[in-house]
């Protein structure tokens, strides 16, 4: 996957470039708002990651402004150390995708990013999701594996899509509070490990294999093995 | 002199004053000088119809000798009266000459006239009599213009003790001013100086004064208060942030000075990773504090419904609670409960108590999440059978970083309460935690929203339930 970053702290933007290099993605790097514009402008990328504050005259939401009156649709992740809910609503308004603050784990930013490649793909409407031998009936909300029939409560039921949706991807517990409960804030207890592991005991524990995997330092992934 | 606010307090007492004792002078002159100009017309009046009457009966010479009678009876010397001819000669009377202005009959002048060689001031009225002759009958008026000078005499001489009186006033308003000012201006000195005890003394009568040292030393008390929080709140950052900042930094140290194998290195560093990731939660809920204090979140203000949101929280936390030591949680909230407020947060405050109440609850314990509106507020609580909080330590719980004897030993920032009040607050409402015999409940008292609030925003689909509540607030 093409990768643009515009990130104008050297040492946070080493460390991404080196950690998305890694994941096996080719990254771009600029260090200011005039060159990133110039480079997303002129350029096909996949993903964006835009920091929120930059020198030289165009901010992070100045860009994504220019970009996205160009029509650009590529998806933007932003970067900011702004933690205000006010901010990240200014951030999505201008049309960014997702909005991850500043300090972040690296493994938060990259399944972040690979989720939202996966969303600039699929975008026709689906009525099945498959993995593996796990398949999900959207139109009847029936879930079946290996044609077993699950029965699943209806806030089980939008955890597995979501994990379906984002197969084979690391899917964090942030992203799970955000995009399952709509919830934008860190519970103190581990409320979704508990929800994933009640999700297990219906989708895995019945079956020889599993298909939701635990990623140490980072969330979950559904694969079939 | 003129830059001193007393001073001119002081003087516009004089001015009231004063402007008060020319007001009743200027009254007495007009009513007094009305009531003599009646009398005047109404003697020359009566006088001239008594001269008509004679004449009537006996001719001019009746007339002439009436006058004369009249003139010789006139004690006071102000009667005036003359009769010419029909070429205007003079026939009888005390005047020389008829008096030029004097025209038309019926009609009351006031002139001046020369009367045995003085000049004088004059009331006079003209009246024809049949066969060409005329007969003027007035007054000397020479009274008026005394009592005028003597009122004017009067009203300076008065002046001078309205003065008089008008500067003592002042000089005493001025220095009871003087007092209370460099009392109060005494007492902010000392505080701008950095000592904040000083109070600004009363003088006990209760007076505006007595009010305002009240309420001077009510903000004083409270900017003490507020200065001793943010201390409170430093040392608490220094003391929370720094111990596992020096953690992280000693794991760091020790695993780039005693890790022998790359594992253990890759252990330290992660270990000093969680413990940063520690700190960076605390800066991040003390700043979702600070930031929620400022009310700047009030722009995000929506109506929620209440309902809905507190069964989604039940629903992702009754599992937790059920992992947790088999508690159950239970969920007594109506369908519906509209208020005026910030999703967002109010997720937050009420996850806070829950996480709370979880951590703080026996095994197999029932914790009950309750919302029911009361008049005219939404009472949120969370109630659970744990230890509770020491009546002691409730007024301190919703400080930052307070921790009770009970929660040292759990993990946890000592944020959590102090972010459900911030909420709370920022609602215009309160936090209040009771006794719940066992346990502890902690109840959000928010104004609900009123019935025109509802209209005004729900105008396109009203719930049932709002319109049947609708009379019964109107009663009220």
């Amino acid at each position: 996957m093409r990768i643009l970053l515009v990130e104008d702290d050297p040492t946070v933007a080493q460390f991404v470039v080196k950690g998305l290099r890694e994941a096996g993605h080719v990254v771009e790097h600029s260090d200011n708002g005039r060159d990133g514009l110039f480079m997303a402008a002129s350029e096909a990328f996949d993903t964006i990651i835009l920091d929120r504050m930059l020198p030289g005259g165009i901010d992070g939401i100045r860009l994504l402004e220019t970009l996205r009156s160009q029509n650009n649709a590529t998806p933007v992740l932003l970067l900011s150390a702004l933690a205000q809910v006010d901010e990240r609503v200014a951030g999505l308004k201008a049309g960014g995708d997702d909005y991850l603050t500043k300090p972040f784990a690296f493994s938060e930013l990259l399944a972040r990013v690979e989720a939202l490649t996966r969303r600039g793909k699929s975008d026709g409407p689906q009525t099945k999701l498959l993995v593996g031998d796990l398949e999900m009936d959207l139109l009847s909300r029936g879930v079946r594996r290996a044609g077993q029939k699950i029965d699943l409560q209806p806030r089980e039921f939008r955890l597995l899509e979501y994990l379906m949706r984002h197969a084979g991807q690391v899917v964090t517990r942030t992203m799970l509070l955000e995009g399952v409960w709509d919830y934008h804030f860190d519970p103190q207890t581990n409320v979704i490990d508990v929800h994933v592991s009640r999700l297990r005991q219906k989708i895995d524990k019945p079956f020889p294999s599993s298909l939701i995997h635990t990623i140490r330092n980072a969330g979950y992934m559904l694969r079939p093995e | 002199m003129i830059r001193s606010a007393s001073l001119r307090f002081a003087t516009l007492f004089g001015l009231v004053f004063a402007l008060s004792a020319l007001a009743l002078v200027a009254f007495l002159w007009f009513s007094t000088a009305n009531l003599l100009d009646r009398q005047v017309e109404a003697a020359i009046n009566a006088d001239a119809q008594g001269l008509v009457e004679r004449w009537s009966e006996g001719g001019v010479p009746a007339l002439l000798l009436t006058i004369q009678e009249r003139l010789g009876e006139n004690v006071d010397d102000d009667a005036i009266y003359e009769v010419t001819d029909s070429l205007q000669r003079w026939v009888a009377g005390n005047l020389n000459q008829w008096p030029v202005k004097v025209e038309t009959p019926g009609v009351f002048y006031e002139l001046q006239v020369v009367r045995a060689g003085t000049r004088s001031l004059a009331d006079v009225r003209r009246y024809d009599l049949p066969g060409g002759f005329h007969l003027l009958v007035g007054r000397d008026v020479r009274g008026r213009v005394e009592l005028r000078r003597l009122l004017t005499n009067a009203l300076f001489s008065s002046l001078l003790v309205i003065a008089a009186l008008g500067a003592a006033g002042a000089f005493v308003i001025r220095n009871v001013f003087r007092r209370m000012v460099a009392e109060v201006s005494a007492t902010a000195e000392a505080i701008a100086g950095g000592d904040l005890t000083p109070r600004v003394r009363r003088s006990g009568r209760g007076d505006e004064f007595d009010r305002m040292a009240e309420s001077i030393n009510t903000m004083l008390e409270r900017i003490a208060k507020l200065m001793d929080g943010v201390r409170q709140v430093s040392n608490a950052i220094a003391h929370d942030l720094r111990t596992p900042i020096t953690r992280a930094r000693a794991r760091l140290e020790d695993a780039s000075l005693h890790a022998r194998t790359e594992g253990e290195l890759r252990a330290g560093v992660e270990r000093a990773v969680s413990d940063l990731d520690n700190v960076t939660a605390v800066f991040h809920a003390l700043m979702r504090i600070a930031e929620i204090e400022v009310g700047a979140r009030r722009s995000a203000f929506a109506e929620i419904d209440l309902g809905p949101l507190l069964a989604d929280l039940a629903e992702l936390y009754s599992a937790v609670a059920e992992e947790h030591g088999g508690l159950s949680l239970r969920l007594e909230v109506p369908d519906t409960l509209a208020i005026l407020g910030d999703r967002d947060l109010l997720q937050q405050a009420v996850a806070n108590l829950l996480d709370n109440a979880i951590k703080f609850s026996p095994d197999r314990g029932h914790i009950t999440l309750a919302a029911a509106r009361v008049d005219r507020q939404v009472r949120l609580s969370v109630a659970d059978q744990g230890a509770g909080i020491p009546e002691a330590d409730r007024p301190r719980a919703t400080e930052r970083f307070f921790r009770g004897e009970a929660a040292r030993s759990t993990p946890g920032s000592g944020l959590g309460l102090a972010l459900v009040q911030a909420v709370a607050l920022l609602h215009e409402g309160s936090l209040l935690l009771e006794d719940a015999h066992p346990g502890l409940r902690a109840t959000l008292v928010i104004p609900a929203m009123s019935p025109v609030q509802q209209m005004n925003s729900d105008s396109s689909a009203p719930h049932p339930e709002d319109t049947a509540t609708l009379p019964s607030d109107l009663r009220r």
